[in-house]
């Protein structure tokens, strides 16, 4: 087999605008450790510029055929598309079954899209731990606006909404999505409610349902009024009108100076993240720490000692100023 | 977080259906591997751009029409074009003998007649992709 180029030759083909060599580098960034660090190290000065957009929405709703036409608008408008496509790792085998390019055809030839599934892999809900680090190389390669599709389960909707400008849920008229929404606290985080599958009957009732819900929430004169769009992708109807909804909440953000904002609420979540993860790796890994918890659980067995007092002994010799 | 194999399974050419190259798909996952899924009527562009763009180490073709003579090479030549000739290919279908052996010396992986048991395909990969 070839020789397989190493880090600083990847940065450079990166550089250049080779995909091949961008895709190389996501799979170094999902794989962890010192290597993606050196990754981030040297994109992340060229972070900070694209347009993410979040689309959430339960099983089959028809996320990825909508991102497949919303990609054909954006294109027309010479936008450079990034798609990030989440889908779970099981968690009995570790594999996964990524399935959404299916849906997303019509651009498989367009250099300009960028399509990258996702496992979920250890991350507990429908968001991969590294999408952060995804969209950030996305970003750092030239993409002006990246596309996350994310699967509603879990807290995917809520870690979406912490990494996205504008989120887009994506609904459908059958299985009482209208109910499952509210509960599932879907109904907080749209900036854009989608009723796709317009073309059966129930769509713009459902559609009402979801308005009328909207209705009732309590937003303070000059902050954004959530929208509800009627779609069909499969039809290609209605998608200009999420267009340009989408296009309206990045004015509303602009206006307001929004975005700084929100960036800096996104970075301050990555490092207190990314510090914890790293806190939790070193206090398992410390020989110091393990050492005196053996010494000393069998004392709090005994019950001579609470847990809390070993806590504060293992406090002494971690000490954080 | 340790590597994982990922593998692109697609069906290229206008026919058929895709339901062998999705029981290879699922044993793949049962596995513990990433299966990137394209399904049907894929070109030979469409199956090279999308195994780069996913960083694949090995693409899986579900082949039943007879266009493969000229499918695994146009594959093979796109990907070596985008700076990709290390991802490993392999097919599954109908193919004659003779045939295979042209194949497999082009440099295709491995071709899999019908009815081959799905544990061979993952033992084959675990084989050249030893998970760490
Ligand atoms: N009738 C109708 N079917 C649609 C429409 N949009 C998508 N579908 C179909 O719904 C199914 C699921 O579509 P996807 O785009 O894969 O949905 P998804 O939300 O991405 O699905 P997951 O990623 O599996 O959660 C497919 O069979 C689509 O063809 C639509 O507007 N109308
Ligand atoms: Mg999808």
């Amino acid at each position: 087999m070839a020789e397989r180029p190493g880090i600083e030759r990847l940065l450079e083909l990166f550089a250049e605008g080779k995909v091949a060599a961008a895709a190389r580098l996501i799979t170094i960034l999902e794989n962890g450790g010192e290597d993606a660090e050196r990754v981030l190290d040297s994109v992340f000065h060229k972070t900070g510029d694209a347009y993410r957009i979040g689309f959430t929405g339960p099983p089959g709703a028809g996320k990825s055929s909508l991102l497949n036409r919303l990609t054909g608008r954006f294109r027309e408008k010479d936008h450079r598309i990034g798609i990030i496509a989440v889908d779970p790792t099981s968690p009995f085998t570790g594999g996964a079954f990524l399935g959404d390019r299916i849906r997303m055809q019509a651009h498989s030839e367009d250099p300009e899209v960028f399509v990258r599934s996702l496992a979920s892999r250890g991350s507990l809900g429908g968001i991969s731990n590294c999408t952060d680090e995804v969209i950030d190389l996305m970003d750092a390669f030239g993409k002006d606006m990246v596309l996350i599709e994310t699967v509603g389960v879990g807290q995917s909707e809520l870690e979406i909404a912490e990494k996205a400008h504008t989120v887009v849920v994506v609904l459908v008229p059958e299985s009482g999505d209208g109910i499952q929404a509210m509960k599932a606290g879907l109904m907080e985080i749209g900036d854009v409610f989608v009723m796709n599958k317009a073309d059966h009957e129930d769509a713009e009732s459902a559609a009402r349902e979801i308005q009328d819900t909207l209705r009732l929430k309590d937003i303070p004169a000059g902050e954004w009024e959530p929208r509800v769009i009627l779609t069909s992708a499969r039809e290609d109807t209605g998608i200009g009108e999420l267009v340009e909804a989408i296009e309206e909440h990045r004015r509303y953000l602009e206006a307001g100076g929004h975005f700084a904002g929100i960036r800096r609420k996104i970075l301050r979540s990555r490092v207190r993240n990314a510090l914890m993860d790293r806190m939790e790796r070193r206090l398992r890994q410390s020989a110091g720490v393990r050492d005196l918890l053996e010494q000393r659980m069998e004392s709090v067995y005994k019950g001579e000692i609470s847990p809390y007092k070993v806590v504060r002994e293992l406090e002494e010799l971690v000490s954080i100023q | 977080m340790a590597r994982k194999v990922r593998v692109l399974i697609a069906k290229p050419g206008l026919d058929g259906h895709d339901r062998g190259a999705k029981v290879v798909a699922n044993a793949l996952k049962d596995a513990g591997m990433e299966i990137i899924y394209t399904g049907l009527h894929q070109t030979p562009e469409m199956i090279a751009e999308s195994a780069v763009q996913e960083d694949v180490d090995i693409v899986g073709l579900s082949i039943l029409s007879g266009a493969h003579m000229t499918m695994f090479p146009r594959i093979m030549e796109l990907m070596k074009e985008k700076g990709a000739e290390h991802i490993l290919i392999f097919g599954g279908g109908i193919i004659p003998a003779e045939d295979m052996d042209k194949l497999e010396e082009i440099g295709v992986a491995r071709i899999f007649g019908p009815g081959t048991d799905t544990g061979d395909i993952v033992t084959f990969i675990r084989e050249r992709f030893p998970e760490e």
